[in-house]
């Protein structure tokens, strides 16, 4: 299944685009999403430990199963305010 | 009106992200209600000095669907926790000088030490949760992502 990424901050900046397309097999997890992204963007290889990945807007752990049609976004820790 | 034990105080909430100078005289005006007894305004400016480096300006960019989305799910949390009135929340996105309001934060309650409280939660968790992000402009030229050094543990929700 397809799943467009979108990217912020430094890891837009790293990866020189504002979004991604990764190609991730039926049940894929954030880790392996993880995985894919930063083969398809070894710029980002670096940052992986601390990019943070929300799925439908909101936080999700490295084991959370991906599904189609789902809005992903990847990001670093957050400095607002 | 239906009874909602929780949030029954919660009489507004304005959450917003915008690329303007930010009223703060207005958003505080906005908390204010005559139940209120207490109305906290917290306010985050562009700093010049940060360990020993100087800031000439600051960039910020959102996730805005998602950051909109956890700032509604903070307020409801503080409003769960204590007798909220009102709340508002607006942060600047864009190119911001030395001095300039990034955030500015207004909550009512009937009573000071809530309003502090809450005020003070709601600051905390903002820094923590919703998906905004500062760039410096550092003095000698450079820049970088302000990016705290975290583990990959996403934050709770």
């Amino acid at each position: 299944m397809k799943i467009s990424v979108r990217l912020f901050a430094r890891a837009r900046d790293l990866a020189g685009a504002d979004s991604t397309e990764l190609n991730c097999p039926e049940g894929a997890t954030i880790g392996e999403l993880k995985q894919l992204l930063i083969e398809q963007h070894p710029a980002l290889k670096p940052m992986i430990d601390s990019l943070l990945i929300a799925v439908d807007r909101d936080f999700a752990s490295e084991d959370f199963i991906l599904t189609e049609g789902v809005e992903v976004a990847c990001f670093p820790p957050v400095s607002g305010g | 009106m239906p009874e909602q034990k929780q949030s029954a105080a919660l009489e507004s909430v304005r959450i917003e992200l915008t690329e303007r100078e930010i009223d703060y005289h207005a958003l505080t005006e906005e908390v204010r209600t005559t139940q209120a007894g207490a109305v906290v305004l917290f306010l985050g400016t562009v700093r010049e000095m940060t360990q020993g480096q100087r800031t000439l300006a600051l960039d910020y960019e959102a996730y805005p669907e998602m950051a909109e989305a956890k700032m509604h799910e903070l307020v409801k949390e503080a409003a769960e926790r204590w007798p909220i009135l009102s709340a508002a929340i607006v942060h600047r996105l864009g190119h911001l000088e030395l001095g300039e309001i990034s955030i500015a934060l207004a909550v009512s309650c009937p009573h000071r030490r809530d309003a502090f409280e809450a005020g003070q939660f709601l600051i905390d968790e903002f820094k923590i949760r919703v998906p905004v992000w500062k760039k410096e402009n550092w003095a000698d030229g450079t820049t970088a992502w302000v990016h705290p050094t975290l583990g990959n543990t996403p934050p709770a929700s």
